[in-house]
């Protein structure tokens, strides 16, 4: 994914002199040609992220688009004010881009972890959120929100589906209509969502967007009620989004995701899921307890 | 005092007891430099806030506000009479500034340490796009505190922005909580030109104003006292956030001299 990010960026360079990058020191090895063809543009800002933010917003005020990218934690936590007041509250449009969401830098520890970022972007009005599950899913996204003037946050995972989907920015997709309990997942966990329902009569729809939510397509699927939330990110992250978008309606609803508690243990992401109950056999029993509800 | 900015100051006092609420003292700290700046300095049309060519100005202490719409008010970016307006439910004029809302303010601001680095990004925009327009920030010196204003500064010196101007409004009120010592040494370490004025002195402040031309951010470490020009808010800790009582008003009015 990180690959086509760079694609894409290079691309959306060479098309829109609005779009200046800007690189908390990281991936400046992958966008070596962007600096060389977009030196005014392409900027290595160092690690001063809280700065970055506002002088992206500043960007932004003289009619640029700014892109920032850097590690979730650092993006998101460590300059979440900027992007509240500056972004938000001044309704500015930029993107930002992170990698290593939750724990996809598993061995570097909690201070590289982030299952919160969703959940804190969530937070601030008009901003919008993205987690492709596939790279030509991130590009199809990244193309869709590219110039809409709002702020927008594009998690990146270190992990794909096998398969892309015809993902529509701010539209989920109904990958699989059952008559019974509905599997609600996101991103990089639709395989295994796909996986762990085989062989059940399951609705599994596949959200890419978290924000704007699209509550319509959730409502015309919800069957009788009964909804799991698979989430690669805190558990319940997506809980208000989806039972408001199905106020009135009598639901059985339930969600699995990283446990709200530090991940103190060390290894790889696959390490993670098994510690955090978020392996397909896991996603299993999860739905086989709905088929009983 | 000038006529005019004496008057200024009565009416920001005046909308401060009407709303109950203001900081006063923040703004008479910086009155005189923004009465120099948007008569002298920055090119700007209140009839047009947005033009391409303007210089952009960025209160980064914005709870300094009532001082910047005084201001904005009398160059005519909207009607004086709308001071009186200051922090009600639906006026245009609350506590800190909305870019949103006002005409002629270029950034909300309001929690400290965010206009610094906003007007970092103005200027490295406005370089990228070579443009001759300025920017000019004033910030505090207690939010000199905020790390965000010294990576500003590094950023700015490191991008050789020398069509960006700093004013620290050193009124010192920062100064109960962590001193921040030689401050010109320090912005001089970062790279950046340095001035150090009375910023009440009309005169100084234009000179240290003037454009440098060079591609080295400038400083203007402002001396200033909090409150100036009211003899009962100057340095006064009590008048920080504060206004005055409708049967207290005329007295201080009465101050203003």
């Amino acid at each position: 994914m990180r690959k086509q990010f760079v694609t894409t960026i290079e691309r959306l360079l060479d098309e829109d002199p609005r779009l200046v990058v800007l690189l908390g020191d990281i991936g400046v090895f992958a966008f070596r040609n962007a600096f060389k063809n977009h030196s005014k543009r392409v900027i290595n800002i160092g690690i001063l992220e809280q700065a970055t933010v506002s002088l992206a917003a500043g960007l932004a005020k003289e009619g640029f688009i700014p892109l920032f990218h850097s590690i979730a934690p650092f993006v998101v936590e460590r300059a979440f004010e900027q992007i509240k007041v500056d972004f938000g509250y001044q309704q500015l449009g930029g993107h930002f881009v992170s990698v290593g969401g939750s724990y996809d830098y598993a061995a570097l520890g909690c201070s590289h972890h982030c299952p919160g970022d969703i959940e804190l972007m969530q937070a601030i009005p008009g901003m919008q959120i993205i987690v492709p599950g596939h790279p030509a899913e991130f590009d199809a996204l990244m193309m869709q929100s590219f110039a809409e003037g709002k702020p927008t946050y594009h998690r990146l995972s270190e992990r794909s589906n096998n398969q892309a989907q015809n993902v529509v920015f701010g539209k989920a997709e109904v990958i699989q209509k059952g008559k019974g309990p509905v599997v609600i997942t996101i991103g990089p966990f639709l395989d295994r969502v796909i996986e762990a329902s085989l062989g059940i009569d399951a609705t599994i729809l596949y959200y890419t967007t978290l924000a704007p939510f699209d509550a319509e397509t959730l409502r015309a699927h919800a069957g009788d009620g009964r909804i799991l939330c698979v989430e690669p990110f805190y558990e319940g992250t997506l809980a208000a989004s989806i039972t408001q978008a199905l106020r009135g309606q009598r639901i059985a609803f339930t969600c699995m995701g990283v446990p709200r508690r530090f991940l103190t243990d060390y290894g790889h992401a696959s390490h993670q899921d098994a510690a955090c109950g978020l392996l397909s056999a896991d996603i299993r029993l999860r739905i086989e307890e709905l088929l009983y509800v | 005092m000038h006529y005019e900015l004496c008057n200024l100051k009565k009416q920001i006092t005046t909308a401060a007891c009407v709303a109950g609420e203001g900081h006063i003292a923040s703004a008479f700290s910086i009155l005189d430099i923004l009465w120099v700046l948007y008569k002298s300095i920055l090119r700007h049309d209140p009839a047009t806030p947005e033009a391409a060519n303007r210089d952009r100005f960025v209160l980064s202490k914005g709870h300094a506000s009532l001082g910047i719409y005084g201001i904005l008010a009398q160059r005519g970016f909207f009607p004086m009479e709308e001071l009186k307006t200051f922090a009600f439910a639906s006026s245009r004029l609350g506590g800190h500034p909305d870019s949103r809302k006002v005409p002629g303010i270029e950034a909300s601001t309001g929690s400290l340490g965010h206009g610094m680095p906003m007007a970092v990004g103005m200027a490295l925009g406005l370089k990228i796009r070579e443009s001759e327009s300025r920017v000019i920030c004033i910030v505090g010196d207690g939010e000199c505190n905020e790390g965000s204003i010294w990576e500003s500064a590094m950023l700015a010196a490191h991008h050789q922005l020398g069509n960006l101007t700093c004013i620290v409004d050193f009124n010192h009120s920062g100064d109960r909580a962590l001193m921040l010592g030689d401050l010109s040494a320090k912005f001089r370490s970062f790279g950046w030109d340095v001035a150090e004025i009375d910023g009440h002195n009309h005169s100084q402040i234009e000179t240290s104003l003037l454009p440098s031309g060079g591609s080295v951010p400038r400083v203007v470490i402002a001396n200033t006292i909090k409150g100036h020009g009211c003899a009962e808010m100057e340095n006064n800790p009590a008048w920080h956030h504060k206004a005055p009582k409708a049967e207290e008003l005329e007295a201080i009015l009465a101050q203003i001299k």
